[in-house]
Parts: C-alpha cells; sequence; structure tokens
C-alpha cells in the first residue's frame, strides 16, 4: 500500500455539476457536485483508501481536500478527475504555453488520504485566498 | 391564466436551444414550468425567481461586510475606478447579449482597458488555429441533414451540451439523413469512456495529452503511408479502419472540445485537427467545429471583431488602436504577471473558474463583478451589480456555436429597478463622459440611430 500516488488529473464537466452551478455556487448541490475527485478503483485500492472518503490532492499550485469517488464514467487507472469549479481551480496549474488558457487537463498531482481533515465550502475556499473569509476554521 | 410561451431560448450552452417553452404565472413575473429544456436549462428558467437573488448592489465596507449601494453610486464607483486605473481589464461575456457586449466595449475603448472574454481561457487556443489554418466548417443543420461519420474529439456533450445530440449530430432524422442515429457512424476520442462515448461506434481512449499523434496518425495513413502499431495508446487496425470511414463517407463532422484546447499542445492540436479536415476534403466532405462553451460565447468574437478586428485579448491602452496578442494580452497571463489594476467580471464567475492563483492577484486590486447572481466572483468583489439574465428577462441577440445568430426573447419581467448589462454600462459610460469633461460621443450615436429607425416605421 502506497502512502501517496502520483496521477495525472484532468479537470471537466459534468451535467451535475452544471446543474448545481445554476441553481447558485454557494449551495450544497454545488458542493455535492464539485467536491470530489473521480478516480479508478484500482488506484484506490493501491493507496489504500474507501469509497466516499477524503483525500488530499496536491499539484504544483496547491492543496484541496476533496472525496474520492468511483469514476461516474470510466476514468482508467492514472488518470483522475476532478470536475471543474472551485476544487478544482485551487490545484490548477496557471501556466498557459503563452496562449491564455490555464493548464486545466493533464497535470500531475499527488494524492494521499485525508480521511479526517475537513472539505472546505466554496465561498471558504475562495475567499480564503484572497484574505477575506469571515466565517472562522 | 397561466400562459406557455413557445420559441423560447435557453441561456446556458453553445447549443443554444431555441425551441424552450415556458409556462408563466398569470403576473407574468413567474416561470412555474419548461418544456424541452434539458436538466440545465431547466434549473436556470427557475431559478431566476428564487427569493434568494440580489436585486440591489452591494458595496464592500471597511470592515468587510457587504452593504446596499444605490444603481447610481454603483455607476459612479465603476466610472472612476475605471477612470483612475493605468489599465483595467474588463472580462467575461459568455453570458450576456450582444448588445450587452457593444456597451461594454464602448466603456472599455473610453477606459483604455483590455477586453476579453470567456474564450481566453477556453476556445482561445481555437481562435489561434483558426488564424494559422482557416475553419473548414458549416452550420449545425448541415450536420443533422447531411452528415454520416461525426466525430467527438476531446469532448463530452452529453454532459456540456446535454441536447446537442438530440438537436444536431446523432439522433435527429435529416434530409439526406432520413434514418437518424443508423445512418451514422459515431467515433469518440477521449481518455476515459464518457457518455458520448458510449454512444460511439468506435471509442479511441486515447493516452490522456496524446491528441496531437492521433490526429498525426490519421493524416499519415490518409496520406497512404504507414503507422506504427499502437499510436497514443490505440491499435493500428482500429485506426485503419476508422480512417478508412472516413474517407467513404459522404460527410464528416468533427466536433472538438477542451479535451484538445485545454491540454498540452493548446492551439497544435486544433490546428491540426484543421489540417485533417482539410486533408479529408480531397477525400470525400468534411467540416469541423469548436464545441463553444456559453450561448452567447460566440458572440464577443463576433461583436468586437466588427467594432476592433478582434475576437478576444483586445489591449486598448494605446488608446488609438487596438492590439492582441493571447500570450500577452490574456486575462490570466495578464492577471498572473500583475499587469492590471482594476478588474470588471462581466456575466462570468472568474471567483470559481479562474486558477485560484490569478484571482489572488487581481484581487489586489478593485474588483467589481456585474451578474446577475451570487457567485465567487461577487462574493470576492468591492462592487456587485445584478442585472437581467439575458433569455429570460432581457431579449437580445446571441450567436450559437455555428456563429449563427438568434434572438432570444424576454419571458418575464426583471426585478424592479433592476437594469440590463446594456443599461448599466451605457450609464457608465456617460458618467466617465461627465468626470473626463468629454464627448458621450456613442450615447449619441445610438440616440440618433434609434430616432432615424423609428422615421423610417
Ligand atoms: S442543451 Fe444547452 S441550450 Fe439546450 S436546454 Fe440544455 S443547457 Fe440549454
Amino acid at each position: 500500500m502506497a502512502e501517496k500516488i502520483i496521477l495525472n488529473m484532468i479537470t471537466q464537466r459534468a451535467v451535475e455539476e452544471g446543474q448545481a452551478m445554476e441553481k447558485g455556487k454557494t449551495t450544497p448541490e454545488y458542493f455535492a457536485a464539485c467536491s470530489v475527485c473521480e478516480m479508478n478503483p484500482e488506484d484506490m485500492k493501491r493507496l489504500g483508501i474507501w469509497r466516499n472518503t477524503n483525500v488530499r490532492v496536491t499539484s504544483e499550485a496547491g492543496s484541496v481536500i476533496v472525496k474520492a469517488i468511483e469514476p461516474t464514467q470510466y476514468c482508467p487507472p492514472g488518470l483522475a478527475h476532478i470536475r471543474q469549479g472551485v476544487w478544482a481551480n485551487q490545484v490548477v496549474p496557471p501556466r498557459t504555453q503563452s496562449t491564455g488558457v490555464p493548464q486545466y487537463s493533464g497535470f500531475p498531482v499527488t494524492i494521499e488520504p485525508a480521511i479526517n481533515e475537513k472539505i472546505k465550502s466554496a465561498l471558504e475556499l475562495v475567499q480564503g485566498a484572497v484574505g477575506i473569509w469571515k466565517g472562522g476554521n | 391564466m397561466p400562459k406557455w410561451i413557445t420559441q423560447v431560448g435557453c441561456p446556458y450552452c453553445g447549443s443554444s436551444c431555441d425551441d424552450i417553452e415556458c409556462l408563466v404565472s398569470d403576473d407574468g413575473k413567474k416561470i412555474l414550468e419548461t418544456r424541452n429544456a434539458c436538466v440545465i436549462g431547466n434549473e436556470i428558467f427557475h431559478h431566476v425567481s428564487s427569493p434568494d437573488r440580489p436585486k440591489r448592489p452591494r458595496m464592500r465596507q471597511p470592515d468587510g461586510s457587504m452593504k446596499e449601494v444605490t444603481y447610481d453610486e454603483a455607476v459612479d464607483y465603476t466610472a472612476k475606478a475605471l477612470i483612475k486605473a493605468k489599465k483595467p481589464l474588463i472580462y467575461g461575456f459568455g453570458s450576456t447579449n450582444c448588445e450587452g457586449m457593444s456597451a461594454v466595449a464602448r466603456v472599455a475603448e473610453r477606459a483604455g482597458a483590455v477586453l476579453d472574454n470567456c474564450a481566453s481561457i477556453c476556445h482561445g487556443p481555437s481562435f489561434l488555429a483558426i488564424f494559422d489554418n482557416g475553419y473548414p466548417s458549416c452550420t449545425l443543420g448541415e450536420v443533422k441533414n447531411r452528415a454520416d461519420v461525426v466525430l467527438f474529439w476531446g469532448c463530452n456533450p452529453m454532459h456540456a451540451h446535454p441536447r446537442h445530440t438530440s438537436r444536431y449530430s446523432i439522433f435527429p432524422r435529416g434530409f439526406f439523413t432520413t434514418k437518424g442515429q443508423m445512418q451514422r457512424t459515431i467515433i469518440s476520442i477521449d481518455p476515459r469512456e464518457t457518455d458520448t462515448a458510449k454512444l460511439a461506434d468506435y471509442h479511441f481512449m486515447l493516452n490522456q495529452g496524446h491528441d496531437y499523434e492521433l490526429f498525426d496518425a490519421f493524416r499519415t495513413v490518409l496520406r497512404g503511408h504507414d503507422i506504427p502499431a499502437e499510436v497514443a495508446g490505440c491499435k493500428r487496425e482500429m485506426i485503419l479502419e476508422a480512417a478508412e470511414k472516413m474517407k467513404n463517407a459522404r460527410f464528416v463532422m468533427i466536433f472538438f472540445g477542451m479535451g484538445c484546447t485545454h491540454t498540452d499542445g493548446r492551439n497544435h492540436n486544433v490546428d491540426i485537427a484543421i489540417s485533417l479536415t482539410r486533408d479529408l476534403n480531397t477525400h470525400t466532405k468534411a467540416s469541423i467545429m469548436a464545441m463553444r462553451g456559453h450561448y452567447n460565447i460566440a458572440g464577443p468574437g463576433q461583436v468586437w471583431s466588427w467594432q476592433f478586428g478582434f475576437p478576444y485579448c483586445i489591449d486598448l491602452s494605446k488608446g488609438t488602436r487596438a492590439h492582441m496578442n493571447p500570450g500577452e494580452t490574456s486575462s490570466v497571463d495578464l492577471a498572473m504577471r500583475d499587469e492590471v489594476d482594476c478588474f470588471v467580471n462581466v456575466g462570468t464567475d472568474a471567483g470559481a473558474h479562474w486558477p485560484i492563483a490569478a484571482i489572488k492577484h487581481v484581487k489586489k486590486h478593485p474588483v467589481i463583478t456585474v451578474d446577475p447572481n451570487i457567485c465567487m466572483a461577487s462574493e470576492i468583489a468591492d462592487l456587485h451589480v445584478p442585472v437581467r439574465v439575458v433569455g429570460v428577462e432581457e431579449p437580445g441577440v446571441v450567436y450559437r456555436m455555428d456563429n449563427v445568430p438568434i434572438q432570444f426573447k424576454k419571458v418575464i419581467d426583471g426585478p424592479e429597478g433592476v437594469p440590463s448589462d446594456e443599461e448599466f454600462f451605457d450609464k457608465v459610460y456617460t458618467r466617465m463622459c461627465e468626470l473626463t469633461q468629454t464627448e458621450p460621443i456613442w450615447v449619441h450615436v445610438k440616440e440618433h440611430a434609434k430616432a432615424s429607425s423609428s422615421l423610417e416605421h
């Protein structure tokens, strides 16, 4: 059992995410739809994590706690997917290859179990990052 | 009696469906039911009458809290912030009408701002490839009526454009495609087995980020040369078979998405896709189309190309001429290099959809968000200005993903006193002119146009 694994991360759409976003970015629906990381069960096994438990995802750009779930659309071993949105963008590298477009898909991340860590809300993540979060921890 | 309104446009994805029906309450204020919309569209129509929608501008106070202010105060604050800034950035526009885009462009010109839209984090690389290589494209009706081989390259319409496959690309029975899906060969190219891939006859589950090699392999085969036993994780036999299908098709259609533009190579994945389309035209008819994201994200490309000659990343800071160079004048690149000193977010949510590092940079300066809803950009802003929702409370022109303009309707009344994007930014423009004691030329031109068109009628 590994303590950490390196996976290739992509961030993409999902209809649940689209619907939740239109409901509102501060709603429980948006939280449920976007604070998840889909990964192949084989990779979960390698890492010794259970389905629906929290993991820490770290890239060159940052780190975020999300819930590891089995893919809703098949994802091969070695690939991980966070639906686009607030949680994904905590770890998306801003490098653009001089095109204006950040590296939204295809960047290495380390994933490690973080069962006892709390998943932060969208507001806490974004307001926290710019130093105006008032809600405590 | 509640009334059904038909032929309503859906203000969400680039499919820009215009066959939605809404049941509107007696007082004309609420949408009770919708028909035809997908789950996302349906959510939008119901959400507009949600009681938590903000109805007045809110300004951030020294203690960090937000306090309601009047629209006049919001206009004044925005005008002053834009005049004061050396290089403001005005960004967004996926979700507003062309009239709003045009009004903001006038403000940007006045302010010497950089004017950019969501293309710069989405299909911007497709524009770069089109500049290099052209755009052999068509309209969606041609796909519906003629396409018998359809490729979905790095896109997942079942999730991102839910009714795309039923309106245009897989299921509809068209004039020359009377058997609908039965007559079409569907090819999906995606590292995941997406719900779109599940509908496909061929699914190339390629290694993520290796699209360029796979495009190259298809081109090599079509030109009659040999390829290795495996390319990008896909077997030679399958590539040969699919290439043969394309060659023998009557009309090949290639749709592509973020799987090409968000990964390594960006614009080069798209320019080789365009080259493949051109190659296919020596064998049969082939066409390519970007799966544009928002219902009117093709709009700013059209409106600003007409106004300034450039579709996005437009630097107007020189005052007399526009300049465009996405590696230099794109929003995220400017933000990361700390080159802008005021950020205006219009009809989008940079707070949620930019890498967080870029948001930290723009937040060092005044941030103004103009958007109907509470979103991440509104919650980090110094000023949030709510506006009417285009397609629901405000009519206007929108451009579908194939650049076909569609007139969207107004379905219900907006909240009392809440302006449209166009009205708000026209006021900002006028206020900027007052503050700098200059002539509001654009506004005069608009009034003149209105007066002369009413004379004609
Ligand atoms: S497919 Fe797109 S435009 Fe059509 S109803 Fe769904 S979200 Fe709206």
